[in-house]
């Protein structure tokens, strides 16, 4: 402004949003708990489904994966039982399926709030996170009893559990950035969502060990960046006969920094009109 | 007082695209055009972009805003009003321009935005105070003055899917109400309160902006409530700012604009004319004899009614319907055949609605067409209405929403 000495005022500009962006992401930070707040009483309110749904989805998942792969197909287990191998799986991916799924819809279930409401959208997939984090506690119980069950006394090295959670988390949030900005710009491409997600578990190593992969196939497979997370929760919940394999880990890594950096970049630039578009 | 919005060439356009019905690109839409592109590129063939057009909201809008100032908005539907709301509470941004804001807005578009249907009262009052922008403290400082403000204190703990709609917008507009935001930003949404509400809606804007030195921008298409609350006027049209000024001179001026197009009804039905008699057109006048809708209650207003008739009936009627809120305040019918000047081809009829009956209020008018007892002919509804206000009355104070259709002048004495 020209004749406006002050710099308490607030200047909307075309393409110009930039500037208090990060001030407003902390001014709205009560926000973001506020949004998990609602969506974990949501869940878990109404109905006994709400947690019975997060129980059983992981168990039966593993009594199937353990069934196919390790008594038909008869699959190497290593020094694990089959059923705590396909666990130490399942928590990720289910926790990175669900994370991935919720996110790239949260903006089109919240239309009405970002079309009436100026708040900075990032807080919308964002926060969607928290409940995958409580269903993936949840998850968490049940491969405790299962190790119980059968026995199996995890590694020392489940120290590191979280340092792979985080990883998923991050890879989880990248994607979900770009899908749910891509949800918002072409109406159909949540039909995609659920294939990709069903895709990604036949192509990660949620029912076998990665070592089943030949060892020059290794290091490409680790393009799926799921690939190092699973691993990873593998070598620290099981850790004896379990390694992580470096060169794939790290790709693994790479990519997911890739991804959250393609998905933010992308939210931001389309963030503007999601409220025209949807 | 200082300013705290100032605009400058602001403007906000839209691509209409002409070429999909669909509201919403979809990606297999995306898909088969650019691959027919893709095929016609190499056959050679030329290929005709998709018809696309710009839309302007909102264009060269340039005003001013001061702290304390309680602006109210107006313009008919289309003229930019909710767009102008959207980049104020930067829901959406300028395509072109600037806007300057001092101090925190907050935005009240949609009554009960972000409310959860299966959350309870109180958990709804945090969710949405958090959403509006509040803080958990904040919050927690206002929850009694918000429970309080919307009568709900019983049914605090009951998921707000089982309030009454008056319930719930009683909420919405309490937690808004209590934001601690220097701005506050207000859509129509009142409409939906019972009146004894809308008037502690009023009243508690009203408060905030005298009281607390807040600044209120306000929508609405009731004049009343807007010429009540609001001391300063912006009138947008297709997009522009039309006028701007004191609420009475923007109000007047808008009615004004709107008076011609809404005094005169032209019956532009070719079809289902009657053989007997048809109306062409209404008009209202005053008694000067210049068309107008509006009238204060001390002035004649006359009706003229041009009509062609083809072949007389003993039985020709009109019946005049005049509803109110939509009910009917009271019938009138002109049996044409009772006039012995009635003849064949044009002519008009002149009814006067005589000066101190109706109350204050707009009237809608609805005209049905018979053969009376014998044939139904045509029915035109809602053609035109128009609205009385009270005039300064001798002995009377300023009067506002007396209940009834009627309000005559009645005579009355005292005797020992």
């Amino acid at each position: 402004m020209k004749n406006s000495p002050d710099d308490d005022f607030l200047i909307i500009e075309a393409g110009k949003s930039e500037k208090h962006y990060w001030a407003d992401l902390w001014r709205y930070r009560e926000l973001f708990y506020f949004l998990s707040w609602r969506d974990i009483l949501v869940r878990y309110k109404q109905t006994v489904i709400g947690i019975a749904w997060s129980v059983i989805r992981p168990l039966l998942t593993m009594v199937v994966f353990t069934i196919v792969f390790g008594k038909l197909a008869k699959l190497p287990s290593g020094e694990a039982p089959y059923p705590v191998l396909v666990f130490t799986a399942i928590l990720p991916w289910q926790f990175f399926s669900n994370a991935l799924s919720e996110a790239s819809n949260s903006l089109i279930s919240n239309q009405n709030m970002i079309s009436k409401i100026y708040f900075p959208r990032i807080i919308m997939p964002t926060s969607t996170i928290i409940v995958s984090l409580t269903d993936f506690v949840i998850s968490f119980v049940l491969l405790g009893i299962t190790m119980a069950i059968y026995r199996f006394v995890p590694s020392w090295k489940i120290v590191f559990m979280p340092l792979f959670l985080l990883l998923a988390t991050i890879l989880s949030l990248g994607m979900g950035y770009l899908f749910s900005a891509l949800n918002v710009k072409y109406r159909d491409f949540r039909y995609v969502i659920p294939f990709i997600v069903q895709f990604g578990m036949y192509i990660s190593p949620v029912g076998f060990s990665s070592d089943v992969v030949p060892i020059r196939y290794r290091f490409w497979y680790s393009l799926n960046p799921m690939v190092g997370v699973i691993d990873g929760f593998r070598w620290s919940i099981i850790g004896k006969g379990t390694a992580i394999y470096w060169p794939g880990f790290i790709l693994s890594i790479v990519i997911t920094i890739l991804i959250i950096i393609w998905g933010f970049w992308y939210f931001r630039k389309t963030e503007k009109t999601f409220a025209d578009r949807i | 007082m200082p300013i705290v919005i100032k605009t400058d060439n602001l403007g906000k356009k839209y691509i209409i695209s002409h070429q999909s019905q669909e509201r919403y690109t979809a990606l297999r839409d995306v898909i088969t055009s650019n691959t027919k592109k893709v095929v016609k590129s190499i056959t050679g063939k030329y290929s005709i972009l998709p018809a696309k057009e710009e839309f302007w909201a909102l264009r060269n809008v340039e005003f001013e805003v001061s702290q304390g100032d309680r602006i109210g908005i107006i313009g008919r539907n289309g003229a930019g009003k909710s767009t102008l709301l959207k980049l104020l509470s930067r829901i959406t941004e300028p395509s072109e321009g600037k806007v300057a804001i001092r101090g925190r807005v907050s935005s009240l578009l949609e009554v009960g935005t972000g409310f959860h249907p299966e959350l309870t009262g109180r958990e709804n009052i945090y969710l949405n105070g958090a959403i509006l922008g509040m803080g958990k403290h904040e919050i927690k400082k206002k929850f009694d003055e918000i429970v309080d403000f919307a009568e709900i204190e019983k049914f605090l703990d009951t998921p707000v899917k089982r309030y009454s709609s008056g319930m719930y917008v009683r909420l919405a507009f309490a937690v808004a109400a209590h934001l601690e935001s220097e701005i506050l930003v207000v859509d129509e949404v009142l409409a939906v309160g019972d009146s004894q509400f809308q008037k502690k809606c009023l009243g508690k804007m009203d408060s905030v902006s005298s009281k607390d030195g807040r600044t209120v921008l306000f929508v609405s298409h009731n004049m009343g409530i807007i010429r009540n609350l609001c001391n300063k006027g912006i009138l947008l049209d297709k997009g522009k700012v039309n006028f701007q000024g004191s609420m009475e001179e923007t109000i007047s001026t808008y009615e004004y604009e709107n008076q011609n197009i809404l005094s005169i009804w032209k019956n532009s039905k070719d079809t289902d004319k009657s053989e007997f008699f048809d109306i062409e057109a209404v008009t209202l006048l005053d008694e000067k004899g210049s068309s107008k809708r509006e009238f204060f209650n001390s002035e004649n207003i006359i009706m003229k009614i041009d009509l062609m008739v083809k072949e007389i009936h003993s039985k020709m009627l009109i019946l005049l319907f005049f509803t109110k809120h939509g009910e009917t305040a009271f019938t009138y019918p002109i049996f044409l055949a009772s006039k012995d000047s009635l003849k064949k081809g044009r002519q008009s009829v002149f009814l006067e609605i005589e000066k101190f009956l109706l109350n204050e209020g707009t009237y809608f008018i609805t005209i049905d067409n018979s053969l009376h007892c014998i044939q139904g002919l045509t029915r035109y509804e809602n053609i035109l209405n128009f609205e009385i206000r009270f005039d300064k009355m001798e002995g009377m104070p300023a009067l506002e929403n007396v209940p009834g259709y009627f309000f005559p002048l009645l005579n009355w004495r005292l005797e020992e």
